[in-house]
């Protein structure tokens, strides 16, 4: 058999029936990752049709896009943003125990973002395919897993029949030579490579990040990397799975034991592209470059190091960008003054991104006038997080601690920031409007966000940095 | 979904580039449980003042873009989420057809799978559309085409299954649902392998 990609090898381990010409090919889905937002209509059009579902063990549901991040009333009332929002978890609730998946809800202490929790249970493996309707699924691409985001109708595909008609798509590598400098990291390293090729750089293309700095990260920051593929406009992005994947998921309750993990570690180890395989487009990245970036406009491609001058508007649409961001041309990101600093989403609210803000919090107060949020992805991370006593450091600073949820990312559970506000933010969309109306958002890693809260305005967090090793 | 063959009306031009998802419909309007009914939402922070009136400088709102079912949009239309809800809103809000010279993917893939002509369009096509809004075209499914008042046409490359899917009103889970005996195979395998 000739050279194979990654993307490859996968997906020929998935077709239940090939493309032609006519038709897309059926794709096996290994795991399908439900929330409250994307699946009623799904489950409807379940029931409407006398349908089950086909594969609940397969399936695995939770709740966190509308959820509140304040705790629950001493009755037990939550408070959520409006009663639409609480009848729609009501109605997962209800789908759930009807067609027996099994929901990781509010009496879960493993209930968090569908995509940090997906790897905590193990339930994430590599060379698996796994859907969900969220488009931040390409996060389990760290994994080398095939993940991809679907719309509701794929969603009531995937429960009827636990395959998807799918065409295949191109391969892009992106090699990224070097090592990251100090107080650079995962996030920092995504965001550049968005702004290197592009918002719309990885349309129809499933993306493979490979090279020294990407062997170098950890499980954390590969995910960092993978979850916003999706914002160069690729479907899917992928690492291939090695010891770090391997030690990292050894143990946890949905990852096979015994002898069947042996022997899956000796199938994943065959989950890389091999020597020689053609992918349809490629470029390189040199790590040792990157400074801490930020966003300065209002899509995730509008990326540059945060000291670097902004550049000058080339159209009517970039100057409108640049107008709504209250962003200069030729001046830095750096010392823009910030109203909101989020910590938070599938992005960057895992154990070690609080751990990295924290470093830079410990012993500094967030500045006058500043709101911070800080909401761990996870009941699991808000647990070791407690236990480290990391949310002591952002309580002393002045910060909100809260309890797992996607929150300030979409701005649908009532967490949101006001028209005008500047939100420095660790999630992955800066679009018009996303933090709420008006709202401008500056997208940035969790040591930034940090270091900015302290100082204001957006600041760079190796200033803050002295013991903690890069 | 019902049969779409061909599409006729004058078009309504949005010049932004990457209009995104959330533009599309906020995702504060996302705790429905159901489809309909979105196309109040649709644009909402852009097409609304912030006393609940029209926004008079959206272009939609135009008195010459009442009525307009063909979206000509910049570049790159529907990045961003996966929500199904914006093909949803974009239809209930009178729009059947977006003309782009790139739609992001799970966006076209969506819109698609309701009936909402997701084509993509060369540069140069694209940009002559951008700029001459308001006229009239006629876009035909079967021959893959674009009819121009003049006579001229444009043509434009469609996936074949969507494309007969759209012809025929397919119902794409029916389709799916064809395959059981070879999910059942495929799973039979795995189950042996693991």
């Amino acid at each position: 058999m000739s050279a194979r990609t990654l993307f490859e090898k996968i997906w020929d381990a998935h077709v239940v029936a090939p493309e032609s010409a006519d038709t897309p090919a059926v794709l096996y889905i290994d795991l399908h990752l439900v929330h409250e937002v994307t699946s009623p209509q799904a489950f409807s059009e379940l029931r409407s049709r006398g349908l089950k579902l086909r594969r609940p063990d397969r399936t695995l549901a939770t709740l966190d896009h509308s959820t509140p991040t304040l705790p629950a009333a001493a009755n037990g009332e939550r408070p959520y943003a409006n009663a639409e929002a609480k009848a729609q978890v009501a109605q997962l609730e209800a789908n759930c125990r009807e067609f027996g998946v099994q929901l990781y809800g509010w009496d879960s202490s493993d209930r968090g973002i569908v995509h940090v929790i997906g790897p905590e249970l193990g339930a994430t493996q590599p060379g698996m395919t796994i859907v969900c309707g969220d488009s931040h699924t390409s996060t389990h691409g760290a994994f080398g897993a095939l993940a991809f985001g679907i719309g509701t109708t794929e969603v009531g595909h995937v429960m009827a029949t636990q395959c998807l008609l799918q065409r295949k798509a191109k391969t892009f590598a992106i090699h990224v030579d070097g090592k990251l400098p100090r107080g650079v990291g995962a996030k920092d390293l995504i965001l550049h490579i968005i702004g290197e090729i592009g918002v719309d750089g990885g349309t129809g293309y499933v993306l493979e990040y490979r090279g020294e700095a990407i062997e170098a990260l950890s499980m954390e920051e590969r995910m960092t990397v993978c979850n916003m593929s999706i914002e160069a406009g690729a479907r899917a992005g992928l690492i291939a799975p090695d010891e770090t994947t391997f030690a990292w998921l050894k143990g946890r309750p949905r990852a096979p034991q015994g002898a069947a993990w042996d022997a899956a570690v000796q199938r994943w180890r065959g989950l890389r592209s091999d020597d020689g395989a053609k992918y349809d487009r490629e470029v390189r990245i040199d790590a040792s470059q990157i400074r801490p970036t930020v966003t300065y406009g209002t899509h995730p491609g509008m990326a540059i190091a945060m000291d670097q001058p902004v550049p000058a508007a080339r159209n009517a649409v970039e100057q409108r960008a640049l107008d709504y961001m209250q962003a200069k041309a030729n001046q830095p990101m750096q010392g823009m003054a910030v109203d909101v600093v989020f910590i938070g989403s599938c992005t960057n609210s895992r154990l070690s991104d609080l751990r990295e803000a924290a470093n830079v919090m410990r012993g500094h107060h967030v500045a006058k006038g500043v709101r911070m949020l800080v909401v761990p992805g996870s009941e699991a991370v808000r647990r070791d997080a407690e236990e480290e006593g990391l949310h002591e450091v952002f309580l002393a600073a002045g910060a909100e601690w809260r309890i797992p949820g996607c929150s300030m990312c979409i701005a649908m559970n009532g967490d949101l920031a006001q028209p005008g506000q500047l939100v420095v933010s660790t999630s992955n969309r800066n679009f018009e409007g996303r933090q709420g109306k008006g709202a401008r958002t500056v997208l940035a890693s969790p040591a930034t966000a940090a270091a900015s809260a302290i100082a204001g305005a957006i600041a760079d967090p190796r200033e803050y940095l002295t013991e903690v090793a890069a | 979904m019902k049969p779409v063959t061909r599409i006729h009306s004058r078009t309504a031009v949005l010049l932004d580039e990457n209009i995104d998802t959330d533009r599309i419909i906020p995702a504060r309007f996302l705790t429905t449980t159901e489809r309909a009914g979105l196309g109040k939402f649709c644009f909402n922070d852009w097409r609304y003042r912030q006393d609940g009136s029209d926004n008079p400088d959206f272009p939609l709102n135009k008195p010459e873009a009442k009525g307009c079912s063909i979206l000509v949009a910049g570049r790159n239309f529907g990045c961003g989420s996966s929500r199904e809800h914006a093909p949803w809103a974009l239809l209930d809000y009178g729009i059947q057809a977006v003309l782009c010279s790139e739609i992001a993917d799970i966006f076209r893939g969506n819109a698609l799978k309701n009936g909402l002509l997701a084509i993509v369009l060369d540069e140069a096509e694209h940009r002559w559309l951008l700029k001459n809004p308001g006229i009239e075209l006629s876009i035909d499914v079967r021959e893959q085409a674009i009819e121009l008042p003049d006579g001229g046409r444009i043509r434009f490359q469609l996936e074949p299954f969507a494309r007969h899917c759209l012809l025929n009103g397919v119902d794409q889970l029916g389709f799916l649902l064809q395959h059981n005996d070879a999910i059942t195979h495929y799973e039979q395998i795995q189950e042996k392998a693991a």
